[in-house]
């Protein structure tokens, strides 16, 4: 390991050790509330929200100046103020000043997010008044002196057990606390009497409304109730992104935020206040007065909008999105690398998970993104998670990109530059260029094969390999084979007379170069169900450099692809792809990397595989062309693009019909995920995932064979449990 | 707009560990004495016809009062059939304390105020909104939290919540 990446490697295995076990368990709970609520509501309908919602945000963003506008002129004609803080230190400036105008002794929070993106209690402290977080997971931490891990659930990477013993060293209680009940009950009484005395109450705002000057917040525990009404003046934080028009808009936010967070139907609390509100003012020093010690005095209400980058995100074309985050944390709890390590190691000086690369770019700068991006695999889970469908691992590309860039070019460059042709400025890490220009590794490895694997996989070749590109010594690598799959295809000759479809087999850089038997089988299987079968000169799909962020060289690579498989969709042929991480490319990524006409023409006449056959036998293929599966049974993990894509099922289908007894794997990830799994710094954590998919497949790995449509999927499974693990499309394969 | 059925409204609750209590107009004051645990607090009820003035609740409390008491009775003027949920306005009665403060809430809803849907609530709300009435809490079950290692309800809010339906007087 390279002496930069170990600190990185040693962090993410403390992490491993310590706070995995409760991360995993709290944001798979949540993931699988939130699949089983989708579910519950219906797809389609899910879907329709998801729609509006975006479309909300969208028009929300494009009229923010004029929105703002209108915030302030309903909440001064309510009564309240408006403060609008260029930055978190203009913010922090105004909050203190209305609290020391306020007489305040001490104040309380509810939870907010955008508070600790402004260091608003250190702050407030540092001005010399108490504050009290009275959300008990931000009360945790604040007690811990720690940063959130999970944007929902700030203290979800510490156990139950973990609490009591740092509840009864701060608090020393007469009573132990040693149940949920009984911390919460603690929690309930200290945090009741600060409420009660405070003079100040700091809350969020989920939604700000603009027409009546309203806040929409959304609480289980009732903390942000009580912190609105209980003090007499109530100081409301958020990011100017959190404006909407009105109520009416609120609708379908109302309905997608809890699902997506922790799959509730709606929060046990949704305030909808317009401040000052008529709840009475209470007064706790005159306890036996009645009418809530008939107090006298005012409501006071000063809504805080905060900048701190947000309009100069709202300008960048890439960012923008990030701006629609509603804060469900939907993409951390569905993210595999995530659920591994938790917002400790996957998020910045704030924000966590997938998003938070958006947030942290935009807010802090690329330097803290930097430091968790890598994190992000472009596994796309998150996608479809997202409740306002943010393009989540193409930020976190962009913002790798923009990282890359701002390297100064080093000798390493220099040598480089003249090897590789890629479209990267000097500057981009040698290793993420070793990784995206892996099809010329592969082209140079096919060439000289055996003996570059040979050279490869020795013990002198892999410890440079490690030293210089970060390649962990303890992956087999891709054997490359002499006779690639195009190759192989020229040799032969099509045996389809009439056929019923002509297909052009996307040879992607693993199929024919790697894994060229399921190219093979790809090929005699589409023959046997009636198919014209070729096997273009197509170059890769530009999956590889992008999952480095090298977006000029993917862009380059999916203009060649388009230039080379568009004449066969005039001429009617169909595309037909294997490697699910290149579909997904034609589908999803090119859509941002090609022109709209060929990304269209391309993401219609493309299809997966398996997807095809079902297609074929759908439309009077004869299945009793293929072989059998006369009851074997199958442990089968398909592969996370393309479940994003919805593509998983048709796999399924297709072994079923032929008569396997399929078991599907339910992980989001596999954790290879490409070349993350290569790399020495995040071997463990890859590891770590895999394990998760190992132990679903392991009691059934004697008597199933292990099947998976993705080459990384492959690799992992084959280190996880033993060699041999197939694609679907080599079940099918007649000479099999 | 559409209406909710008591049944549906009932079984949501009941998935929210709820309980619920369908009344006529006629037996309101004697099913809620007996639901109403002592000493209890309320805000004056949104409802014309319908009144807690003869019952043990204490209106417009002291401080002292609503820190001690054991129940909080507020009236809810909107109710969602599908979620169970209702509707907690922010009325100078002082609604929000008395719904907040004491462990057991018990909200007095009119059949005829339950929606189906929170579509349908929304209808409702905006209504609302347009007509200058602003503030409420949609409440739903008792508060609760996940945050000490383990779901409990009963945190800033009430740990138990009982719904009294009110149901329609069949002469109206």
């Amino acid at each position: 390991m390279s002496e930069s990446t170990r600190p990185k490697a040693d962090r993410i295995r403390a992490l491993l050790e310590t706070e995995s076990d409760e991360i995993k368990g709290n944001t798979r709970l949540f993931n699988a509330a939130r699949y089983d609520a989708v579910e519950a509501v219906g797809e389609e309908t899910h879907e329709q929200y998801r729609t509006r919602a975006r479309e909300i945000k969208e028009e929300s963003i494009e009229q923010l100046p004029d929105l703002t506008d209108r915030t302030r002129t309903a909440v001064e004609a309510n009564g309240g103020t408006v403060y609008i803080a260029d930055d978190a230190a203009d913010a922090n400036r105004y909050i203190t000043t209305v609290i020391a105008d306020a007489e305040a002794d001490s104040v309380v929070k509810s939870k907010s997010m955008t508070t600790e993106e402004i260091d608003l209690n250190e702050a407030i402290e540092a001005d010399g008044y108490d504050v009290w977080e009275t959300d008990l997971g931000e009360f945790v931490i604040q007690v811990a002196e720690e940063a959130p891990s999970h944007i929902v659930g700030p203290s979800l990477h510490k156990s139950r057990e973990e609490i009591t013993a740092l509840f009864e060293r701060e608090f020393e209680p007469d009573e132990p606390l040693d149940s949920a009940q009984k911390l919460t009950a603690f929690a309930r009484e200290f945090l009741g009497e600060r409420i009660d005395e405070a003079d100040v109450g700091i809350t969020g705002a989920n939604f700000v409304m603009a027409e009546s000057g309203s806040i929409a917040l959304v609480t289980n525990e009732g903390n942000a109730r009580k912190c609105a009404s209980i003090p007499d003046t109530h100081v409301a934080v958020a990011g100017i992104e959190k404006i909407i028009p009105s109520i009416a808009e609120l609708e379908p936010f109302a309905e997608l935020i809890s699902r997506s967070a922790t799959g509730q139907d709606i929060p046990q609390y949704l305030s909808l206040l317009t401040p000052p509100v008529e709840t009475p003012t209470i007064d706790f020093d005159h306890e036996d007065e009645p009418s809530f010690g008939n107090s006298d005095a005012e409501r006071d209400f000063h809504l805080v909008l905060i900048d701190n980058g947000r309009r100069s995100m709202r300008q960048d074309d890439d960012l923008r999105e990030t701006l629609y985050c509603i804060r469900c944390g939907a993409c951390a709890n569905s993210c595999a690398n995530f659920q591994s390590v938790g917002g400790h190691a996957f998020g910045g000086e704030t924000y966590t998970g997938g998003i938070a690369t958006g947030w942290e770019a935009g807010i802090e700068g690329l330097d803290v993104a930097e430091e968790f991006n890598d994190l992000c695999t472009g596994c796309s889970r998150c996608v479809n998670a997202c409740p306002v469908k943010i393009d989540i691992p193409w930020i976190n590309t962009v913002v790798r990109d923009r990282i890359n860039r701002g390297k100064d070019p080093g000798f390493d460059d220099l040598l480089v530059d003249g090897l590789v042709p890629d479209e990267e400025e000097s500057g981009t890490p040698l290793r993420k260029r070793f990784f995206g220009n892996f099809e010329t590794v592969a082209k140079i490895g096919s060439t000289t094969a055996p003996l570059s694997n040979a050279v490869a996989s020795s013990d002198v070749a892999r410890k440079a390999m490690e030293s210089t590109l970060g390649v962990d010594a303890r992956r087999d690598l891709p054997a490359f084979k002499r006779t690639t799959l195009r190759k192989w295809a020229r040799s032969r000759d099509s045996h389809v007379v009439d056929p019923v479809r002509r297909v052009a087999l996307y040879p992607d850089v693993y199929t024919n170069h790697v894994q060229t038997e399921r190219g093979k089988a790809a090929v005699r299987v589409l023959e046997t169900l009636g198919c014209e079968v070729v096997v273009p000169d197509v170059g890769g799909s530009g999956r590889a450099p992008l999952s480095q962020g090298m977006i000029a060289t993917a862009e380059d690579k999916a203009r060649n692809v388009a230039k080379s498989l568009l004449p066969y969709l005039e001429d009617g042929y169909d595309v037909v792809v294997v490697e699910p991480s290149d579909i997904a490319m034609f589908r999803r990524e090119y859509e941002k990397l090609l022109p709209t006409g060929a990304y269209e023409r391309i993401d219609e006449g493309s299809y997966e595989i398996l997807e095809f056959v079902y297609g074929l036998l759908e439309n009077d293929g004869d299945i009793d062309a293929l072989p059998t599966g006369d009851g074997a049974g199958i442990a089968y993990h398909s592969h996370c693009q393309q479940r994003t894509l919805g593509l998983e099922s048709y796999t399924e289908t297709v072994l079923e019909r032929l008569g396997y007894d399929v078991l599907t794997s339910d992980v989001e990830c596999c954790g290879m995920a490409g070349s993350f799994g290569y790399k020495s710094e995040y071997y463990d954590l890859s590891m770590d995932v895999g394990e998760t998919l190992a132990e679903q497949f392991e009691t059934a790995a004697d008597e199933r064979t292990i099947v998976a449509s993705g080459t990384s999927c492959m690799e992992q499974l084959d280190s996880l449990l033993s060699p041999g693990t197939r694609h679907p499309i080599e079940l099918l394969d007649p000479v099999r | 707009m559409s209406a909710g059925s008591v049944h549906e409204f009932q079984q949501s609750l009941a998935r929210l560990d709820t309980a619920s209590t369908v009344v006529s107009p006629d037996e309101f004051e004697t099913e809620l004495k007996d639901i109403i645990e002592t000493p209890a607090v309320g805000a004056a009820l949104p409802f014309d016809d319908l009144s807690l003035s003869e019952l043990p609740v204490q209106l417009e409390p002291s401080p002292a009062q609503l820190r001690e008491a054991v129940t909080g009775v507020t009236g809810a003027r909107m109710s969602i059939a599908s979620l169970g949920t209702v509707a907690v306005e922010s009325r100078s009665q002082g609604d929000e304390f008395v719904a907040l403060y004491p462990e057991f809430h018990v909200v007095v809803v009119r059949e005829s105020d339950i929606r189906a849907t929170l579509s349908d609530a929304f209808t409702w709300l905006r209504a609302e909104f347009e007509a200058g009435r602003q503030s409420l809490i949609l409440a739903t079950g008792p508060s609760s939290t996940g945050d000490m290692g383990a779901l409990v309800q009963g945190v800033h809010g009430p740990e138990q919540v009982h719904i009294v339906i009110i149901r329609d007087n069949e002469s109206q």
